[in-house]
């Protein structure tokens, strides 16, 4: 493990040369013309089916998408999202092998606003995305990031699924599917196109949206929240839209990618839902990853193969270098060193594999129990003795020296909201600049209600009241809560459960 | 205009603590750092009073830094604990001979009881001479599974009730990081543990009680403190694939230096999945070690190593286990593989 000579390089080495003349390693017929990993040539037609194959097999095996169910595809452009596009596309057509069964829409989230792209830009890249997404027949939503600000606080409120569908109920709906005669003709009564609107994005609602990413001061926690806010947003799309079922693109490399990433970001205990098939940590819609056997290799060679388009969207990590964020520089470690030891993404993505993936919270979990930003399960009270109590006493005794003896931790409150507490500045003038805004939540407050690594995220931001509308309101609602909670705390019976 | 310490706001700063950026005064610092393992051994109950710690020590900082903390702590806050050195003698000349002159005066400055136990006594075998033998391949493998045991062995001869060792925060993180780049799943949720439960004769529980301390800072308090320590690397291990995980730590670090701890607490809070298969702990029945196999690691490499076969306990050759007990000789293809290779 620690030698320059890794004994098993040896199996990790490319085998033998490769040639023009291999023959493909399944039919044994034809010229192979792709080497998917080492050693598997493949010839056109044999890598088409298994890359079919594949895409059909997830879902099968998987049983989360039921025959009929409307399944919004989240497609952003780039090659992986694009596939799945296509593997949906051929799946639902009429002369398919082994029908696909369910209703696909398809959602875009033109993220120019956060990037400062010019309004043309945007025009432009919407209309090569809405070209395409027409001529697959599916309804398609193209929505801009700005529609993160108008949000409802339900988004942040997740409703229990509607059931916990027993393993069984797979196959009744399966059959029950067939004996309607479903799916004769899904395509056939068009249904309501929902082409929204091409950016009908005003102008002032852009301009908080820079405000809001300019605030935070570093690219790391850039990039987190703009992944929960177009989580956020894609969730809602899907909601209103009466979808139950979010496809996301993210293949086997991203999802290592990933993992490498939520753990570098203190994210341990979302691991399973961050990179596993599905994420049910939205209830009533459950985000599936059907392209997470690809890699990111196999997937360029299917759409080079098959002239599957795709367009180009910049995105906030285009043109950075390795070192701007922990989610770039993750990503070149990753690349890298899979060049040199070809197993590494797949070792990545199979230890999230072992990996609790059961939703431990369905429905009991209250919503103040999980984080305002990400929706994951709060860590029930860290230990005493663990990396967040070690870090809040580094804080606490690097600064201004209290008294000492207590050493049971408080939560030291959030830097932002420091001004108040201590600092020299007169109570007058600073209430003005800290406690203006009505509805604001209590930034200090701010902390209870987020996970670990949402803290983190949080943190590197100037101002919390940069944050949306509904993000804070939920905050606001939440802190309300507790603290009624708190009045009346000893009044209330242990394992009084409320039922609203 | 200099920098006032941020904690007392009195003296000058001198150094910026790499994990909280604040700027702190020489004796702020000190007393912070002091602090925080000792809030680290407090929470976690690493010991209990009148009991005897062996601290790991091989010269080099972290351990240098831990004696010298958990002699200062014990006396300050009155553990009732029982100090004494243990360090372990791989045989590497130019490299062990030298940082065990440094434990030597580190035992006469602390004043505390120090027993080397050495690989030549232990197993017949020093590490230059297992490196003539295997090369510079998988002679980490040896001297990794050796140490362990030597350890404990150690601790058993001195009657220890526990032994604590330097490795710190960073050490920690880039484990995890390194678990997760190999899959191994049961090391990864073993990893982060602060000391391990008392699994059994001949092995002492361990812990760590600098696991939270930042490696740079151990070194600013070594340098601070002037403390007697010896620095080089190891003449044998060039570390490649651990180099690469301690190359990502260091940049992750230097992108957002709270990092490291949100790896730890990443480690702390994972998950693993039921029906997982995990390695079930047994003991073995040669020398009584703990072992998931029939044989413990080190003894089939001491074999190997006995019957010039280093390759032996290289990689996974447990279905050889049963023949070793046996003592069944070799079949000549299975001897074939498993000799040194001729360059």
């Amino acid at each position: 493990m620690c030698q320059v000579e890794e004994e098993y390089h040896e199996q990790l080495e490319r085998v033998d040369r490769l040639s023009l003349s291999q023959k493909c390693m399944k039919c044994k017929e034809e010229p192979a013309v792709v080497v998917v990993r080492a050693g598997d040539a493949y010839c056109r037609s044999c890598f088409r089916e298994s890359f079919i194959h594949k895409f059909r097999a997830m879902l099968g095996k998987t049983r989360v998408i039921f025959p009929g169910e409307k399944v919004l595809l989240a497609v952003s452009g780039g090659p992986s999202s694009c596939s799945m596009l296509r593997q949906v596309q051929e799946g639902v057509g009429h002369n398919a092998h082994k029908k696909l069964r369910f209703l696909p829409g398809i959602v875009h989230i033109d993220e120019g606003g956060a990037l400062g792209q010019s309004i043309e830009m945007r025009r432009k890249k919407t209309s090569d995305l809405q070209q395409m997404f027409r001529s697959t027949g599916f309804p398609f939503y193209i929505v801009p990031l700005e529609q993160v600000l108008d949000l409802p606080g339900s988004v942040l409120v997740a409703p229990s699924a509607r059931s916990d569908r027993p393993d069984s109920a797979y196959k009744a709906a399966v059959d029950l599917f067939l004996q309607s005669g479903g799916g004769s003709d899904p395509a056939g009564p068009r249904q309501e196109n929902g082409q929204e609107s091409l950016l009908d994005v005003h102008e002032s609602r852009t301009r908080l949206l820079e405000q809001l990413m300019d605030s935070v001061q570093t690219q790391t926690a850039k990039l987190d929240l703009l992944n929960t806010l177009r989580q956020h947003l894609l969730v809602h799309t899907a909601r209103k839209h009466s979808y139950s079922k979010l496809m996301l693109g993210d293949s086997c490399t991203r999802l290592a990618v990933r993992l490498l990433t939520s753990i570098s970001l203190g994210r341990g205990a979302q691991l399973a839902q961050d990179t596993g098939f599905s994420d049910c940590r939205y209830g009533d819609v459950v985000a599936v990853r059907p392209m997470r056997e690809y890699s990111a290799k196999e997937i360029a060679f299917y759409n080079h193969l098959f002239k599957v388009p795709t367009v180009a969207v910049p995105n906030l990590e285009t043109k950075t270098s390795d070192k701007s964020s922990i989610q770039r520089l993750t990503e070149s470690f990753v690349t890298k060193l899979q060049t040199d030891f070809p197993s590494t993404v797949s070792t990545i993505y199979r230890t999230g594999e072992k990996l609790q993936t059961a939703c431990r919270f369905s429905s009991a979990a209250e919503d103040s129990d999980r984080c305002l930003l990400c929706l994951s399960s709060l860590e029930p009270g860290a230990e005493e003795a663990s990396a967040l109590q070690a870090t809040l006493l580094s804080e606490r005794l690097s600064q201004t020296r209290g008294p000492l003896s207590s050493v049971p931790v408080e939560p030291e409150p959030a830097a932002v909201g420091r001004c108040c507490s201590s600092g020299p500045c007169g109570g007058a003038d600073c209430n003005a600049g800290c406690s203006s805004s009505p509805t604001g939540p209590q930034v200090a407050g701010m902390r209870s209600l987020l996970c670990y690594s949402c803290q983190r995220t949080v943190r590197d931001m100037s101002s919390v009241h940069h944050l949306p509308p509904y993000v804070l309101s939920e905050a606001h609602r939440r802190q309300k809560r507790s603290a009624m909670k708190e009045q009346i705390s000893q009044f209330l019976l242990d394992g009084a459960e409320e039922h609203d | 205009m200099p920098v006032l310490c941020s904690s007392c706001s009195e003296k000058r700063a001198v150094l910026k603590r790499p994990k909280t950026g604040h700027s702190l005064c020489k004796a702020c610092f000190f007393w912070a750092f002091e602090e925080e393992v000792h809030h680290t051994i407090v929470t976690a109950k690493l010991f209990k009073p009148g009991e005897t710690v062996g601290v790991a020590a091989s010269g080099g900082k972290d351990s240098t830094v831990l004696a010298h903390v958990m002699k200062l702590l014990n006396q300050r806050h009155g553990y009732g604990l029982e100090l004494m050195l243990i360090s372990v003698d791989e045989g590497i000349t130019g490299y062990r001979d030298d940082s065990l002159e440094t434990v030597k005066r580190n035992q006469q400055q602390y004043d505390l009881p120090l027993k080397i136990v050495s690989y030549e006594e232990l197993y017949g075998w020093t590490m230059d001479a297992i490196v003539k033998q295997v090369g510079l391949k998988n002679n980490c493998t040896f001297c990794g599974v050796f140490r362990r045991q030597a350890l404990d062995r150690g601790a058993v001869m001195l009657k220890v009730d526990k032994i604590c060792t330097g490795h710190n925060a960073d050490d920690v993180a880039e484990t995890v990081l390194m678990n997760v780049l190999r899959g191994d799943i049961a090391r990864l949720r073993r990893c982060t543990a602060i000391s391990t439960a008392s699994e059994g004769d001949g092995v002492v529980p361990r812990c760590k009680p600098l696991k939270y301390a930042y490696e740079k800072e151990i070194v600013l308090y070594a340098y601070f403190k002037k403390l007697d320590y010896f620095s080089t690397e190891c003449i044998y291990s060039p570390n490649a694939y651990r180099g690469y995980a301690r190359t990502f730590l260091k940049d992750l670090e230097s992108i957002r230096p709270s990092s490291i701890m949100d790896i730890i607490h990443s480690g702390e809070n994972l998950s693993v999945r039921d029906g997982v298969k995990m390695p079930v702990q047994g003991t073995c029945s040669r020398c009584g070690y703990i072992s998931s196999q029939a044989l413990c690691k080190s003894c089939v490499l001491l074999e190997g190593l006995n019957r010039g076969l280093p390759k032996l306990g290289i990689g996974k050759h447990h279905r050889l286990h049963e023949k070793l007990l046996s003592q069944q000789p070799l079949t000549e293809s299975e001897q074939r593989k498993l000799k040194p290779v001729d360059f």
